[in-house]
């Protein structure tokens, strides 16, 4: 989230678009509710009627898969309306900025596209510049090849009648939602933007995003107190697991993996570290040699100098152009490529796309630890219906992990806050944490390696590791310390001391911190984590921004890019819930974006600093399929065309290819309907949890389809029967839930039905049903490999019979 | 007298404070004749955090000779203000479920069955098997020469699930091990 979840209350339109807040963000909607008593208007659009329409002020339902076409369609009434913050969009936007001759749009394709290797030579997109190598720009946003006449032309296309007829929402209802929120862009207004996987897992997530974001930065929304782009984050610690990036492209703190064309860390600082011409741009990342360098002091304490440049030889790398994300890992697995390896707290067997290949895709494993609370139906896939365990030659290691409160720690939540949660009882039985297990297994590979050496010892014997594991200690770790007597900025500071944050950390091998990113959360004032102060000053109070209750990264600013909720003379745009505001020469309210004064005065900085040219990116150049998003239908669609260009699904898309990963045709007749999957309020993504909570099994016992009575009529399908439905991949029994809460959906001119399943259920609960995902398909967004969960093609028929399903 | 809401919550949760609440006008009898069975009374507080979704829920855990007594939503947690969804309120079931893992489990090739062992059995295997696999398979070099320092062949999932702290460890192993297929639910 760019803002956090108090900051939903001061909005004056909610749009809850990809989300179902209210049934998986229970708590979210608190925060709605107050807003709506407030005045406020909340919209919810999804495929499906729930909870969260059932208490919006409108609910709009559309085809899953078809989220461009509404929001470009509102880019177009915007931009022709003039309801657009022309200041905002001015100053703080690229939308000034000439892009160079390169850039073409045409037939659905930008320019540099290769059909062979199906990608973009992004060169193409760039901006053109002047003598000092800053873009050019025309405040007036007239020049013809300006990023705002260039969106405009792009966006012309999707009118009303064209998004009405893929989308099967009415042309009355895309109208009073582009009014109700388009109304956001006037001055002292705010519209939020709360979504959730419903966005992001489709072949186009990445520039599902970025186009909320351009609404967002049209209407002047990002920044201000009730605006912001608000990603309902799913697990526990998803936000913290991802800034501590355990993913393969990113290291800490989302520094780019090292690769192999990258030999030394001089190199890869020069390939990473973003330069900027403009004085008035901050360009944060030009920090990144100080961060990276400090990663590799705190990773390898004093082996790292700067004679061996810091250790980063001995860090693996990757290669540039292959994808080893969780997809095309389980791909490699099944085609018998991984040997072994860990899954802590995951059920791939569950929960990944096309679960039956993953299944078997385990079965080629030698061996496989894996470490959680329950069985599961990834611990178990050996056993698993319908095989033969004495064919499955795999040695399976199951690690018992503790509950939340057998442990200290700290975890991030969707609004960036840091917090700590403390250790109330022992572990049951021998259940441990996995912090414990990780010190524990890395401590005895260490020890086999220092007695019998073995392949390149150094990456493993170099690392600084704890001899037990000591979640306080950690914390201290992340948050970084000086490794050697310094005076910095005339103050002199001991090895070992806490760092203050961030601003501290240096380049020279004199700091070491696990994360950047967390630097300040454990300063010399302690562990900033279990603050739990209430206390505001009068203007933060107004907006609920809690600044001492924990703390939020960065720097505890508890609203991202906030210098855009001033103008260029540090006046809150919206006087009455600013964010932060210049007084007497000092800002006021939250931590600004960077103490820099405001950007008229003199030293004053653009606003949105971790971009390199300090603008919002309404025009974006780093995406791999396109600098503007653009509809494509999903890989899997129910139409053979769609109105706005030839090209009918996304010309970059990923997808593991294999002899299990078959799809669907075009309108495919064997497979008519769509498929949308997501969880229900007592059940928790895969469910292995909740399921294994009586009370909570109790509650959502078994899988069942949605269906509207239109669909159920056309199958001869009765409420409650046990139906089969299936997919190009697979087979799931579940029991049909005939309701009007999903509606057939008028798509260039036929009708198109459209199915919503949850996906936490598993065979390890018995008679409960089994894993949705058998249906879903390995096909992803080129940016950042997320599959397509949200939109497949199946059929539905009664079933004869049944074996998954108590009935 | 000006009592917040987590304040007048700890009045009437606990028996011997009670008494305070003659100031306010209560009927104080049956609000004794309660507290003396409260089973958090004599509880010591202590702060987690609820494990589902990413509001990240603070939960007064009631501890008493060891034991969680009871669970619930913090008052003075300002995103929920003291409110659990139904899998909050769970918080106490879970942690004494009877379906919970207790041993270490181990299956070996072929078998149809787990068997329990001991933490340094499976702990020592695992390390043999990662440092024979990594052995076998550790590349130094890529096709095009150049140094990659990795093994293809050892992967890890998961997860949102881990502490921060556990999540930072758990990257720098697979560092030291130089594994490159690493990936997590973040991703999905």
């Amino acid at each position: 989230m760019t803002n956090h979840w108090i900051d939903i209350k001061n909005a004056d339109v909610v749009l809850i678009m990809g989300s179902n807040a209210a049934e998986h963000h229970p708590i979210s909607f608190k925060w709605v509710l107050k807003a709506k008593d407030a005045g406020a208007t909340v919209i919810h659009i999804d495929p499906k009627f729930s909870r969260t329409s059932a208490r919006s002020d409108m609910h709009v339902p559309l085809r899953s898969g078809t989220d461009i076409p509404l929001l470009g369609g509102m880019v177009r009434h915007i931009l022709e309306k003039g309801e657009f913050n022309r200041e905002y969009v001015a100053q703080y936007t690229n939308a000034s900025f000439i892009v160079g001759d390169g850039y073409d749009f045409k037939n659905g394709l930008f320019s540099g596209y290769d059909p062979a290797a199906k990608k973009y030579d992004q060169k193409k997109w760039g901006f053109a510049l002047d003598e000092k190598g800053v873009p050019k720009r025309d405040p007036t946003l007239k020049h013809p090849r300006c990023v705002f006449q260039l969106l405009k032309k792009h966006y012309s296309r999707y009118t009303p009648e064209k998004v009405s007829s893929i989308t099967g929402v009415s042309k009355q209802d895309l109208l009073k939602v582009y009014e109700i929120y388009g109304a956001t862009g006037a001055p002292g207004k705010a519209g939020t933007m709360m979504y959730a996987l419903g966005w992001t897992q489709h072949t186009v997530g990445v520039q599902n995003i970025r186009l909320a974001a351009i609404v967002q930065l049209l209407l002047g929304n990002m920044g201000a107190a009730g605006g912001g782009i608000n990603a309902l984050r799913g697990e526990p610690n998803v936000q913290g697991s991802t800034d501590h990036c355990i993913l393969w492209n990113t290291l800490p703190g989302y520094l780019p993996v090292p690769t192999s064309d990258k030999a030394t860390v001089e190199e890869y600082i020069k390939a990473n570290t973003p330069e900027t011409h403009d004085p008035k741009s901050v360009n944060w990342w030009s920090n990144k040699p100080k961060y990276m360098v400090s990663l590799l002091k705190a990773w390898m304490g004093e082996a790292a100098t700067s004679e061996n440049d810091y250790g980063f030889g001995w860090l693996p790398k990757a290669d540039p152009g292959v994808d080893y994300s969780a997809i095309f890992l389980l791909d490699r697995m099944y085609k018998g490529r991984i040997k072994g390896g860990f899954i802590l707290g995951h059920n791939p067997a569950q929960s990944m796309p096309n679960s039956n290949k993953v299944r078997k895709a385990l079965e080629k494993l030698d061996w496989l630890a894996v470490a959680e609370i329950h069985n599961s139906e990834t611990t178990d896939f050996w056993r698993r219906p319908g095989v033969d365990p004495k064919k499955i030659q795999t040695e399976v290691f199951l690690l018992p992990s503790c509950q939340r409160g057998e442990k200290d720690g700290s975890i991030t939540n969707s609004g960036r806050w840091l917090m700590w949660h403390n250790k109330g009882i022992e572990p049951m039985g021998q259940s441990r944490s996995m912090g414990w297990m990780a010190v524990e297994i890395f401590k005895r590979v260490r020890a086999l390696y220092a007695k019998e050496s073995g392949a390149f010892p150094e990456q493993i014997l170099k690392m600084d590791w704890p001899e037990v594991y000591d979640a306080d200690g950690v914390a201290r770790k992340i948050n970084g310390s000086y490794t050697r007597d310094i005076t910095v900025k005339g103050k002199q500071y001991k090895k070992g001391e806490q760092v203050e944050s961030f601003l501290y950390l240096r380049d020279d091998g004199s700091t070491a911190s696990l994360n950047w990113l967390y630097a300040g959360s454990y300063g010399p004032a302690g562990n900033l984590a279990k603050r739990r102060g209430l206390a505001q000053t009068s203007m933060q109070a107004r907006i609920g921004l809690f600044p001492n209750f924990s703390w939020a990264w960065p720097v505890n600013r508890r609203i991202l890019y906030n210098r855009a909720s001033v103008d260029p003379n540090g006046k809150p745009f919206n006087s009455a819930k600013p964010v932060i505001a210049w007084e007497n020469g000092k800002w006021v309210g939250d931590i600004p974006d960077g103490p820099a004064p405001p950007m008229a005065l003199p030293g004053g900085k653009y606003p949105f600093i971790m971009q390199t040219q300090g603008m919002g990116q309404i025009f974006g150049p780093g995406r791999v399929d396109g600098p503007l998003p653009e509809h494509y239908e999903p890989a899997e669609t129910p139409v053979k065309s769609h109105p706005f260009s030839a090209q009918l699904n996304n010309p970059c898309l990923k997808a593991a290819i294999s002899d299990m990963d078959v799809l669907a045709k075009p309108g495919d007749p064997r497979f008519p309907f769509v498929l949308t999957t997501y969880g229900v309020t007592e059940q928790w993504c895969g469910g292995v949890d909740t399921r294994n909570t009586p009370l909570l099994l109790e509650a959502e016992p078994q899988l069942y389809v949605e269906m509207s009575p239109q669909l159920a009529r056309l199958r001869g399908i009765g409420n409650g029967d046990p139906v089969v439905v299936e997919s190009a991949r697979g087979r799931v029994e579940a029991i049909a839930m005939v309701t009007v809460r999903i509606t057939p959906f008028k798509v260039l001119g036929k009708s198109v039905h459209l199915v919503g399943m949850p996906f936490c259920f598993g065979w390890t609960t018995p008679g409960a049903g089994d894993a949705t995902n058998r249906l879903t398909a390995t096909v992803c967004d080129p940016n950042v490999s997320i599959p397509e969960y949200k939109a497949c093609l199946v059929n539905v028929r009664k079933a004869e019979k049944v074996s998954e399903l108590f009935v | 007298m000006d009592i917040s809401r987590r304040g007048f919550m700890k009045l009437t949760g606990a028996g011997a404070a009670c008494l305070g609440l003659a100031e306010l006008g209560f009927d104080l009898a049956p609000v004794r004749a309660v507290a003396a069975d409260l089973k958090i009374e004599g509880a010591k507080e202590v702060v987690s955090i609820c494990h589902f979704c990413s509001c990240g829920c603070n939960i007064i855990m009631s501890i008493k000779d060891g034991r969680m007594v009871a669970a619930g939503g913090d008052p003075d947690f300002p995103v929920s203000e003291g409110a659990l969804c139904a899998k909050g309120a769970a918080f106490q079931s879970m942690h004494y479920s009877d379906r919970r893992l207790q041993k270490p489990l181990h299956r070996a090739p072929g078998s149809d069955r787990w068997e329990e062992k001991e933490w340094d059995f499976v702990l020592d295997r695992i390390a043999r098997k990662v440092k024979d696999t990594r052995d076998k398979d550790f590349m130094v070099k890529n096709g095009k020469g150049q140094q990659v320092n990795r093994v293809e062949s050892i992967f890890e999932l998961g997860a949102s699930q881990l502490d921060n702290e556990e999540c930072a460890l758990t990257h720098q192993m697979l560092m030291g091990l130089g594994v490159v297929h690493m990936d997590h639910q973040a991703r999905v």
